[in-house]
Formats: C-alpha cells, sequence, structure tokens
C-alpha cells in the first residue's frame, strides 16, 4: 500500500516504483469492482475490512518497534481511545438516549460527523501518547515494553470506571454509530447502488498508510531509523532523543487511534474489556510474520492473519470428515493452535518474517548490491 | 590579525563513577586551527574526556568552555564538596549540562572508537542523518516532501562529501557492508556532516595498517584546510601523533602527566615511564 | 476499624506470598538472560490446568502435587530449550517477542484443551478448610501461603548462596561472557533457572488456586504481569526484593478492593467511588512510578552503558 509521492526524491521513477504504484492501482480497482459483483455477506469481505484495518495498525507498530526501535506494548491502549473517541463522538443525537440508557443520555450531545470524528480519535490517541511518553520513553528497551502494556492496562480500566459512565458508558458497549456499511450509496428506495464499504476502509487504511511511508522517507524517518540503530551515536549527529522519540510514538499512536476508529467501525459496536494485551501481541506478530522494517510486509502480514483466522483456517475448528473418515484433532479451538505453531515456527526459523526488511517495489529491481559489486569488480 | 582564539577548554575536570576517577583535574585548552592529540595508556581516561566534552557524561567537577562559553560544569555535592574544596569553578548549586546533541549544534563532531555506524542505513543515509538537524523544515512539511529543494541540496552536498571522501562508488551499500578502513572514513564524513568547527576523533587509525595510517594523517590535514577545522584526537599510532599534531596532553591513569609539542613530549621521562613502565624502587 | 481491614490485610499477604513465587521466576531468569520472559505467567496457569486433569484421573494427591510439580518444571526447562535457546545471539526484541509467542502458544493449547471454559480447581485437604482469625475467616492457605514462601525463598537464598551452581548462577548474571570464559556452562546454569523458575511458580499455582477455585487459559496473565512488577519493584535480579515487591504488591492490590467499603466504615467517605476497579491498575502506576523515579528498584543494581 505503499503510495507513489513517496519517491519523488529520487531523480527518475525507476521500474521498481512503476509496477508497485499499477499493483496498488489494481487492489483498489479489484476491491472496488469484487464489491460489487460479490454479495457482501461474502466473508472476503469482512477479511478485507478487517484486514484493512489490522493493516492500518500493524504499520503504525511498525513504525515504532521496527524502523525507531522503541518496543512498545501500548498498540491496544492507543486503538481503545481512538475507537471510544470516534464513537462517542459520531453517536447520532436520536440515539444518544439509547445508547447511555443507564447514564441518562450521557454527557456529549453532540454528533461529528465521520472525517473530523476520524481525525480527532487520531489527535486524542496521539495526545494520550504524548502524556504518557514523557515518563517513560526514557525507559529502555523491556521496561518500556512492560510500562507501555501497563498503561494499556490502566487506560482500559479507567474507560470502564463506572464514574466515567456518562462519557464512555462505563462497561455496557457503544453502539448505533455509523458504520462501514454506511458509506454504501442507496437510491431512494434504500436499496444499495454502489457499494463503498470495503473501499471506504481501504482508502482510509491506505492514505494512513501512504503518510507513514512519507514520513520513513524523510529526514525524520532517517532520524528515527538512526536511533533506532544506534542511541548514542544519533545524539551525536545531533538528534535529540528525547524530542524524536516523542514524535515517533505520538505519530504512531495517531494512527493506532485510527485504526482504533476503523476497528470501531468494523465491529459496529465497542466495548473497553475487548482490547486486552492479547490485541496487542496479535498485533505485534503480525509485524513479526511480515518482518520488522517492513510496511509492505505488515500490511501482507495483517490479511494473511486476518484471512487465516477469519476464514481459511476456520474449517480446524470443526469436525471434518473425509469420506466415513473424521479427521482427528479437529474442534474448536485447533485453528488458534495451529495458528500459535506457525508463529513459533515464523520466530524461530524465520526470523526475517514474510517481507524482511523489503518494501513492494525492491520486489521488481535488480538487487543494487549486486550491480554496484560488478560496477566494483570493473573497476578493478 | 585577531589574537588566537581559544576553541575548546577544560578546568579542572574530573570525572568519577563511584569509586573510580576515571580523569583527575584534567585541565587543557585548543587553539583555534590546532591539531591537539591526547595520549595515553589504555584506561588513562582519554575517551571518558571525549565523552565529558560531548555531553556524554557531566562532569564530576570543573568546567568545558567552547570559544569561553560554559557548555558543562559540575561541582561537587555533599561529602565530595569538602574533598574537592578549593578546586571547584564557578559557583554551588549552578550546574550546567547540555545534551550530546545541543553540543554537537554547536560544532563540535566527534567519531567513536568502537565505530559506531547506522549499520541498517546506506552510506548515503548515514551521513543525511548528520544533516537532519541543520534542515529548516519541521515535520509536516518534510513528511509532506514539501522541501524538496532542501531535501536535494543536502542529498547533493552529502554525495559530494562522500566522493572526496573516496565512498563515491559505496553511496548506496549498506555501512555494515563496508570493508573496516572504509567504515572510518565513513564515520569521519558522518562526523563532518554536523558542519563542525571542532572535530573530536576517537582511536582514527584504529585497526589500520601502516600505509592507511600515512594516507589518513595527510588526510586529517586536508579536511582541517578545508573546512577550517580544529582538531583534538586521540591515538595510539605514535607515528601519526608525532606526525601532525601541533601539542600533545599525556594522561595517565586520570591525571596530566605532560604536554607539550612532540618533540618534548618524545623526550619527556614521566611519559616514558608511563608507557614503558618503571621499576619501583 | 482494624476489623474491617484484616480480611483485606489477610488475603493481601496471602495473595502476596503467591506473586512472590512467581515473582522469583521472572527475576533470576531476567537476571541471567535480561530477558522478560512473558510466558511465565502462563506456565503458572499450565501448572493450575495440569493440576485439574491430573487430580480427575484418580491419582491421591499426593502423587498428583509432586507430580504436577515435576511436570511444571519439565515444562520450564523445555520452553527454554525450545524457544529461547536458539535464540542466544539474536537481537533482544527477538527473544522477547519469542516469548510472547510461547505464551500465545500456551494460551491457545489450553484454550483447546479445556474447550475455553473455567475449570474446578481440586479441593486440596487441610490448606482449602476455613479458618477464624479474630473476626475474619478465611481459608488455611491465606496462613500457610506466607510461611511456606518464606521457607522456600530461605532454601533458595541458601542455594544460590552457598552451593556451587549457586554461585554459577550469581556469576552468570553479573557478567554472562565473562563467566562462560571462566568455563561455566551457561546452558546448564539457564536451564537450572528456568527448572526453579518454574518449580516455584507450580507451588504459587497450587496455592493461588486453592483460592481462586477455578482456572482458565487467561488465568495466568494477570498475575504473571503483576508479579512481574514486583519483581521490578523490588529491584529485578534479586530474590529477596521480589518477594518484598510481592507482598507489598499483594497488600496494596487488596486494601484497594476495599478501600470503598474502608473509607465509608471509617466515616471518611458517604458514597461508594467504584474504587475496586483500580486494583489492577494500581499494580501498573506503580510500576511506572518507580520505573521513573528509581529504574533500579528497591533493591536493584546499577548499571551503566559503555559508550
Amino acid at each position: 500500500m505503499t503510495s507513489k509521492q513517496t519517491f519523488t526524491h529520487s531523480k527518475k521513477v525507476d521500474l521498481g516504483t512503476i509496477v508497485a504504484g499499477v499493483i496498488i492501482v489494481a487492489i483498489y480497482a479489484g476491491v472496488f469492482l469484487l464489491e460489487q459483483v460479490i454479495p457482501p455477506t461474502s466473508m472476503l469481505f469482512t477479511v478485507l475490512k478487517k484486514g484493512a484495518t489490522y493493516a492500518l495498525v500493524a504499520v503504525s507498530m511498525n513504525l515504532l518497534n521496527g524502523f525507531t526501535g522503541l518496543f512498545s506494548l501500548g498498540q491496544a491502549g492507543f486503538m481503545l481511545i481512538g475507537a471510544y473517541t470516534y464513537s462517542i463522538l459520531t453517536i447520532p443525537l436520536s440515539q444518544r438516549a439509547a445508547v447511555y440508557q443507564y447514564y441518562d443520555g450521557g454527557l456529549v450531545q453532540f454528533s461529528l460527523p465521520i472525517i473530523p470524528a476520524l481525525i480527532l480519535a487520531g489527535l486524542v490517541a496521539a495526545l494520550f501518547a504524548f502524556l504518557i511518553g514523557l515518563p517513560v520513553l526514557r525507559l529502555k528497551s523491556d521496561y518500556l515494553a512492560i510500562a507501555t502494556l501497563g498503561f494499556a492496562e490502566i487506560i482500559r480500566t479507567v474507560f470502564q470506571w463506572d464514574k466515567m459512565g456518562p462519557i464512555t458508558n462505563g462497561s455496557n458497549m457503544l453502539r448505533l454509530f455509523p458504520t462501514f456499511n454506511d458509506f454504501n450509496i442507496k437510491n431512494a428506495q434504500g436499496e444499495v447502488v454502489v457499494y463503498l464499504s470495503t473501499l471506504i476502509p481501504f482508502l482510509i487504511a491506505g492514505v494512513c498508510i501512504g503518510l507513514i511511508v512519507a514520513l520513513i522517507h524523510s529526514s525524520y524517518g532517517r532520524a528515527f531509523m538512526a536511533i533506532r540503530d544506534d542511541e548514542i551515536a544519533a545524539e551525536a549527529m545531533g538528534i535529540n532523543l528525547a524530542r524524536h522519540k516523542q514524535y515517533a510514538f505520538c505519530l504512531s499512536s495517531f494512527f493506532a487511534g485510527v485504526g482504533g476508529a476503523m476497528l470501531a467501525m468494523y465491529q459496529n459496536s465497542v466495548q473497553a474489556k475487548s482490547f486486552t494485551s492479547a490485541m496487542t501481541y496479535e498485533i505485534l506478530l503480525i509485524v513479526v510474520i511480515g518482518g520488522i522494517g517492513s510496511i509492505t510486509g505488515s500490511c501482507i502480514g495483517s490479511f494473511l492473519f486476518v484471512a487465516c483466522s477469519e476464514w481459511w483456517l476456520r474449517f480446524l475448528d470443526q469436525k471434518q470428515m473425509i469420506g466415513t473418515w473424521e479427521v482427528p484433532l479437529l474442534r474448536n479451538g485447533f485453528r488458534l493452535v495451529v495458528f500459535s505453531i506457525i508463529i513459533m515456527v515464523v520466530v524461530l526459523f524465520f526470523r526475517q518474517g514474510i517481507m524482511g526488511t523489503k518494501e513492494l517495489p525492491d520486489l521488481f529491481r535488480r538487487k543494487p548490491g549486486v550491480k554496484s559489486k560488478r560496477k566494483e569488480g570493473a573497476a578493478k | 590579525m585577531n589574537p588566537i582564539e581559544t576553541v575548546l577548554e577544560l578546568e579542572n575536570v574530573t570525572m568519577q563513577f563511584g569509586g573510580v576517577v576515571a580523569v583527575d583535574s584534567f585541565s587543557m585548552h585548543v587553539d583555534q586551527g590546532e591539531i591537539v592529540a591526547l595520549i595515553g595508556p589504555n584506561g588513562a581516561g582519554k575517551t571518558t574526556a571525549f565523552n565529558v566534552i560531548t555531553g556524554v557524561y557531566a562532569p564530576t567537577n570543573g568546567n568545558v568552555k567552547l570559544r569561553g562559553k560554559i557548555i558543562a560544569q559540575g561541582h561537587p555535592t555533599g561529602k565530595m564538596r569538602k574533598l574537592y574544596a578549593g578546586t571547584h569553578i564557578g559557583e554551588y548549586g549552578k550546574l550546567i549540562s547540555n545534551t550530546p546533541d545541543r553540543i554537537t549544534e554547536m560544532g563540535v563532531a566527534r567519531t567513536f572508537q568502537n565505530i559506531r555506524l547506522f549499520k541498517n542505513m546506506t552510506v548515503l543515509e548515514n551521513v543525511l542523518v548528520a544533516h537532519h538537524m541543520r534542515l529548516k523544515a519541521g515535520l509536516f512539511s518534510s513528511v509532506l516532501h514539501l522541501n524538496l529543494q532542501e531535501e536535494r541540496r543536502i542529498r547533493q552536498e552529502s554525495l559530494d562529501l562522500l566522493e572526496m571522501l573516496g565512498l563515491g562508488e559505496v553511496a548506496q551499500e549498506t555501512a555494515s557492508s563496508l570493508p573496516y578502513g572504509k567504515q572510518r572514513y565513513l564515520e569521519i564524513a558522518r562526523a563532518l556532516a554536523t558542519e563542525p568547527r571542532l572535530l573530536l576523533l576517537d582511536e582514527p587509525a584504529a585497526g589500520m595498517n601502516p600505509q592507511e595510517t600515512e594516507d589518513l594523517s595527510d588526510f586529517i590535514r586536508s579536511i582541517k584546510e578545508k573546512f577550517n577545522l580544529t582538531v583534538f584526537l586521540i591515538e595510539h599510532h605514535m607515528n601519526l601523533v608525532m606526525d601532525i599534531s601541533d601539542r600533545i596532553y599525556v594522561l595517565d591513569f586520570g591525571k596530566q602527566i605532560a604536554e607539550g609539542t612532540p618533540q618534548e613530549i618524545q623526550d619527556n621521562p614521566a611519559v616514558i615511564a608511563a608507557y614503558l613502565g618503571v621499576d619501583e624502587e | 476499624m482494624m476489623s474491617t481491614v484484616l480480611p483485606y490485610l489477610l488475603s493481601g499477604i496471602s495473595v502476596g506470598g503467591q506473586y512472590a513465587l512467581i515473582a522469583i521466576g521472572y527475576t533470576m531468569v531476567y537476571g541471567i538472560l535480561r530477558l522478560i520472559n512473558f510466558a511465565h505467567g502462563d506456565v503458572f496457569m499450565v501448572a493450575g490446568i495440569l493440576m485439574v486433569y491430573i487430580s480427575a484421573s484418580g491419582l491421591p494427591l499426593y502423587v498428583c502435587i509432586p507430580l504436577v510439580l515435576i511436570l511444571t518444571a519439565v515444562i520450564g526447562f523445555t520452553i527454554e530449550r525450545v524457544a529461547y535457546k536458539p535464540l542466544r545471539t539474536a537481537p533482544r526484541m527477538s527473544i522477547m517477542i519469542s516469548a510472547i509467542g510461547v505464551s500465545y502458544t500456551l494460551q491457545n493449547l489450553v484454550l483447546y484443551i479445556t474447550g475455553g471454559l473455567n475449570q474446578f480447581y481440586p479441593r486440596i485437604p487441610f490448606i482449602s478448610d476455613s479458618v477464624t482469625i479474630g473476626t475474619a475467616t478465611t481459608k488455611m492457605v491465606t496462613i500457610v501461603t506466607p510461611i511456606l514462601t518464606l521457607v522456600l525463598v530461605i532454601a533458595l537464598v541458601l542455594l544460590i548462596n552457598h552451593t556451587k551452581i549457586g554461585m554459577a548462577m550469581r556469576a552468570v548474571s553479573k557478567d554472562y561472557e565473562t563467566s562462560q570464559l571462566m568455563g561455566i556452562k551457561i546452558n546448564r546454569v539457564i536451564s537450572v533457572t528456568f527448572v526453579i523458575g518454574s518449580f516455584l511458580a507450580g507451588v504459587g499455582s497450587l496455592l493461588y488456586f486453592t483460592n481462586y477455585t477455578t482456572v482458565i487459559q487467561t488465568s495466568g496473565a494477570m498475575p504473571g504481569l503483576k508479579a512481574f512488577v514486583a519483581a521490578v519493584f523490588g529491584g529485578i535480579g534479586s530474590v529477596p526484593g521480589a518477594v518484598v515487591g510481592a507482598f507489598i504488591i499483594g497488600i496494596c492490590e487488596n486494601i484497594i478492593k476495599g478501600l470503598d467499603v474502608i473509607l465509608i466504615k471509617a466515616g471518611i467517605s458517604k458514597q461508594m467511588f467504584g474504587l475496586a476497579t483500580f486494583s489492577d491498575a494500581f499494580t501498573f502506576a506503580l510500576l511506572i512510578v518507580i520505573l521513573i523515579v528509581k529504574p533500579t528498584g528497591l533493591f536493584g543494581e546499577k548499571t551503566t552503558d559503555k559508550v
């Protein structure tokens, strides 16, 4: 999902970038066409919507873990903030009484359009990240991991607190806010004319991921990678560690917040208790499967992960008969066991993941190393 | 002609780690345009002195001055106050410290004894990183790539610099794939890209063969002229040190044992003793 | 006043002891490998599940309990050999990810085996019995836990300070590379560490689940995290520190659970604030405060990075 604009700084646009651009356009066109043709209840669209959402969150995590070298496990917490901000701000006024039935319709008595609410979801997450970052970003790798994990747990608790009910609806569900299906264009009779409920999440995720790619290819992105490779040297190059870590942390959380809002739209409802550390772990594992340090990898990883868990491996959870022979072991939960084993195999034996640190355009380029080595040889 | 400006000055700098005094009341100065060397046996506190100057450590006692301005000041606290009575400079209660990035911004660049390149980035990117702090573009215009002109300029400057250091051919290679000698040159390239006025080199010739070492001394002289630098270096290769230094300071166990021109240092009995050891009789 | 606080205090001490037994595993592994063993809480949970299944097979308790403890130790040993040993030279992030992967795998395996249903923990005679202390009625386990914990910790400290393997452990945690050069068999030391840690987590699970009566695949996550916080609080790498930290956390957490009631009975507040919700959050708030104020914990040693 890399966007073309990112590579403008190289003098001429190379073949890899062109091919990658074509592939991305083709994917978007394909999604649009499929949606008009295949019935919307198909599992395919569930996978695509959730996949796009997870792709954004995974890329945002990769920005931190893979590109800045900050091992943070707070992603679920920032998603929660984004999901809540979005749903609290967009529930239509007429529905508030029904949603906040235990809190007299709640405190928030206005309702925003979708796009501003999405952006606010990101901004609120980033604001929390800023406040959390002030103390915890000074910590080293594993302590940072556990502190961010802890913060995510605190956030989850606070949002469920009964006293917060007028705003967050306590431990009750938030629902009836606009979802992906509301993007479908309907005619006067209420029949859907053009389906957009899958294309829109793709577009939102695409724009956000495009921005992250642009960030990585900017001077700030290079500064982040320098911090990842060697903090002390980066500091000696005049990079203010505290400030740049804070930038990376806030930006990552911004996109995690938007991703959280997308998850809310996908699920049609939001409840704080589902944003557990297990969710963060899942996203981390997507990043690892895709390749730490590859945006393309995170995207492919999330679609694969979602497709396997929601669709392709579902059969493992049910009894299967081949003729009269019942396949052993298959019953509820087996899918997750197979999944875990795949993940452990990737972690232990394929540490590079699917993509390593390569990106989509790299796949269509000749290896730069080979080329220059040949040149070196010629010079001798 | 203007009087010669003192670029770097250390006044009674002491650096203590727990019970270990790594640098003990060390005073020195480097004037504009000089090449000054800091030598001494292993563990004499040379790199620690560098780390104090570049803000990695805050000194326990003493001042570090850059062009007359105090950039780091330590003073003993608690029990230490009695121990250092009389040697502290400046007021008690006033602590000055700058983070390494601030000091780099003030025009002090350094290389590292154990090469610290950004290993997974290309050679060119390593140099581009050094330009980051001087970029005018903020986060947003940088991310939206609105600063194309600036980006193009630093790219060209970096490539020119690499070309000059003989790294032009490998600009697109990953830094860690370079041979050792070239990695050392890349470290210097990166330091030069921060536009320093004072360059600190920590054992630039470590691991180089005699021929490479000889080339290095010409090289250091040439960049000094070209970039109008003042150079302060730590080195063990005595040929190199004696060849290029205007003055030399010698540290042993954190204490300064000698200071002078290469000739004076070579003849100094204390220095010879520190290096060769003396029979304690 | 005291009669209101007492039950919370008692369960705090009891839970604290159970956290302590888990925390030792974290602190020892961290001391030696500099690894947060995210799977440790799950090993604790698996010990609980093992007990459920083994006791259901009809074996008498005096066979069950040692069997569970041995199997738990074997699991700890196996995890280290399979998931951590191949990554000895890999970046630290890889091995942490592997630990998270193991945690995920153990939880999913248990989910598969149990069908995701709460499993009832068998009643263990004596420690499941009720007992009355002053005005508070509680289970015997409340009294047994701190005593047993202290006995085990003293035994462990003696082991670390007075045996050859203990000396090797101390050497490895001080300087990994040098001790390797000195001929210490690193892998053996690490294995022993995991065996001891898992064994103690097994003991902890016996006590903990006797108190809470049910086990599910996620049962290990929270106690695991809290025990880790306890280890950090006490100064990671320090066994006595972990124990002190665990007791403090256990007690604070339980006092907070009852804080509303305590405040009302003491006449300080008039209404319920739902503060009990924050008993978990408190632990993490404490963690963050410590990491900022004193990152080395109560008894931790200071380390400096070399430039």
